[in-house]
């Protein structure tokens, strides 16, 4: 597998990470090299076997259904670099 | 299990200016869960609150926090799963569907993907005509629920809350099963119905607790599936059906002209009557979904779903079969009846020991009609259960006439009381006593000789003296005792 210039736009675009001019073809580059990398693994014969979904055999850990969090609304939104009454703020989006 | 294929019915068409059309509608509905905390935190749901107070620093997505599975919002999922008579996985995976907005701050939802909690299922939806249709349920996944934007305080900033961020959410995806508005309203109407008895889901579409994304289609009757457009957010029941109606029109409009419908959601506006295309569409969605590596798979055992199972209350159509069954109903009565199971139960607490019917005929009739014109709900009836039962004895042991039954029914729901006690402090008995009924009926012959002659010839007559005779009883004279001594008195016999 790998990827051109304009699939590295894209994802970059999803992941709202801004590429300059060039970085695009550099970065491609290097995520090729990465996916050539990983796809080693598909050397390996998994015919018959289940994906692993964890090391130890163990089931999802599960809480009480409890309120025991929350309340702190202050801590919450302490690091927002804007905020109004309590709220965070951010500029205007509308459907 | 096998899709049925409905022949389209002529009745459901639409008229279009070239012939007719049908309406394909599918809905994906948003239940919020019913549970005190939030489905990987300890936050709680209660609507409304302070900004920002029901978040852990899970739902606000700091870095570190780790979900962990709320028991009982599985435990919801699977009764759920188990009212729409589905199949239940025993394995499911939670994934991570990734989009960016300002509400979401984890930059995605945690979602189930391709291996749902709930599998397929059906519905079984009533109509106000008495007919019933089967309506395919495709899946029902667990997922959080977003924030909540504001937009309207601030000039040029939204207001974000995160309250509901991370709140459970049912998604429950129907399959292309509706042909009409009233189809779509009565599935949803049904699916609610479901929810509020398995106790899932409270059904509050004000607060948001339940919400509908509807995929409408048309196309010729017997052709294949149309491009469908999908309505986001509609959070009526009323509103589902209105949507229903203008983007079917819309379509129609589009394809008689010779246009061609895009695959687009599109958002329903109730004030101007139409939809439009919402705006950010520039971009195809890519959801980009993966496990989420910070959760196992959900497993659990058979003998943990049987116990659920087990558990589960009457379901409103058994309700509705044995209401038939076993009072004698009609099915569109048992159906009014068993719509919320508060009227179900103060039913079957007016029946117990009585006539069922009457006491269908009382609470259908009198008691939602009366609420109804009140605005109030059945938990605020000023007249109880047992009230209504009492009522219904007078008139069954001939105590009071039916119609006094109506004028008592007034009393009760503006003063109170017990019943029987009401009818004699106020002299409201039935007169069955034929010596005193004959008496007024005299009297009425007597003032009216010319009716008497004229109802010779015309027996129809007898019914002004019947109205006579009972207005100056007040009401109080047994029917019976009056029609059969007026004919003796008139010659009619």
């Amino acid at each position: 597998m790998s990827v051109d210039t304009a699939t590295v736009k894209r994802v970059a675009r999803l992941a709202r990470i801004a590429l300059a001019e060039g970085e695009a073809e550099a970065m491609r580059g290097e995520l090729n090299a990465i996916l050539g990398f990983v796809e080693q693994l598909a050397e390996v014969d998994v015919t018959g076997v289940e994906p692993m979904t964890s090391v130890q055999p163990m089931a999802m850990k599960q809480r009480e259904d409890a309120v025991t969090d929350g309340f702190y609304a202050a801590d919450v939104i302490a690091n927002a670099p804007v905020r109004d009454d309590g709220f965070f703020t951010v500029p205007k989006v509308v459907e | 299990m096998t899709i049925a294929v409905r022949p389209p019915d002529p009745k459901k068409l639409i008229k279009g200016a070239t012939g007719d059309w049908e309406v394909v509608v599918g809905m994906e509905v948003h239940a919020q869960v019913t549970s005190k905390a939030k489905l990987f935190s300890g936050a709680s749901t209660e609507f409304g609150g302070e900004p920002n107070s029901h978040v852990s620093f899970v739902d606000a997505a700091m870095p570190g926090m780790l979900p962990v599975i709320n028991a009982e919002c599985v435990a919801q999922a699977v009764r759920t799963g188990l009212g729409l008579r589905a199949e239940i996985n025993k394995r499911s995976v939670f994934d991570r569907k990734n989009y960016f907005y300002p509400d979401l701050p984890q930059g995605y939802q945690i979602s189930q993907y391709k291996q749902p909690i709930v599998g397929e299922g059906e519905v079984i939806v009533d109509l106000s005509d008495g007919t019933s249709f089967t309506v395919g349920i495709e899946r029902l996944h667990l997922e959080q629920d977003a924030g909540k934007s504001l937009h309207d305080q601030h000039a040029t900033m939204s207001f974000v809350d995160l309250n509901r961020s991370g709140v459970a959410l049912m998604e429950i995806v129907s399959r292309p099963d509706l042909r009409s508005a009233e189809e779509a309203r009565a599935y949803l109407t049904k699916l609610r119905t479901i929810l509020r008895y398995l106790g899932t889901c409270d059904g509050n579409m004000e607060e948001g607790s339940l919400r509908a994304d509807v995929n409408v289609s048309v196309r010729r009757p017997g052709d294949p599936l149309g491009t469908r457009c999908e309505i986001k957010n509609v959070n009526s029941i009323r509103f589902v059906g209105q949507a229903v109606e203008v983007e079917a029109r819309r379509q129609i409009g589009v394809l008689e002209d010779g246009g061609t419908i895009e695959q687009e959601t599109r958002l329903f506006d109730p004030g101007r009557g139409e939809t439009r295309p919402m705006r950010s569409k520039e971009e195809a969605h890519d959801y980009r979904y993966f496990p989420d590596p910070d959760l196992l798979p959900l497993e659990f055992t058979d003998a943990w779903v049987e116990a659920l199972q087990g558990a589960l209350p009457e379901l409103p159509d058994a309700k509705k079969a044995r209401f038939v069954a076993d009072y004698g109903l009609s099915p569109y009565d048992a159906g009014v009846l068993v719509a919320e199971r508060v009227s179900a139960d103060y039913f079957e607490a007016v029946a117990k020991g009585r006539d069922a019917k009457a006491a269908a005929n009382w609470v259908i009739n009198e008691l939602f009609g009366r609420l109804n014109k009140d605005g109030k709900a059945l938990d605020e009836s000023p007249i109880s259960a047992a009230q209504l039962g009492g009522l219904i004895d007078l008139v069954a042991d001939g105590t009071i006439s039916g119609k006094i039954a109506k004028d008592l029914f007034e009393i009760l729901w503006t003063e109170g009381g017990d019943p029987r006690q009401v009818v004699e402090a106020r002299g409201l008995r039935q007169v069955t006593d034929t010596g005193a009924i004959e008496k007024t009926i005299d009297e009425v012959i007597a003032a009216n000789p010319d009716k008497v002659e004229q109802a010779k010839a015309k027996p129809t007559l007898m019914g002004w003296f019947v109205g006579q005779v009972m207005k100056a009883s007040g009401g109080k004279a047994n029917p019976q005792a009056v029609n059969d001594i007026l004919k003796r008195k008139l010659g009619l016999e």
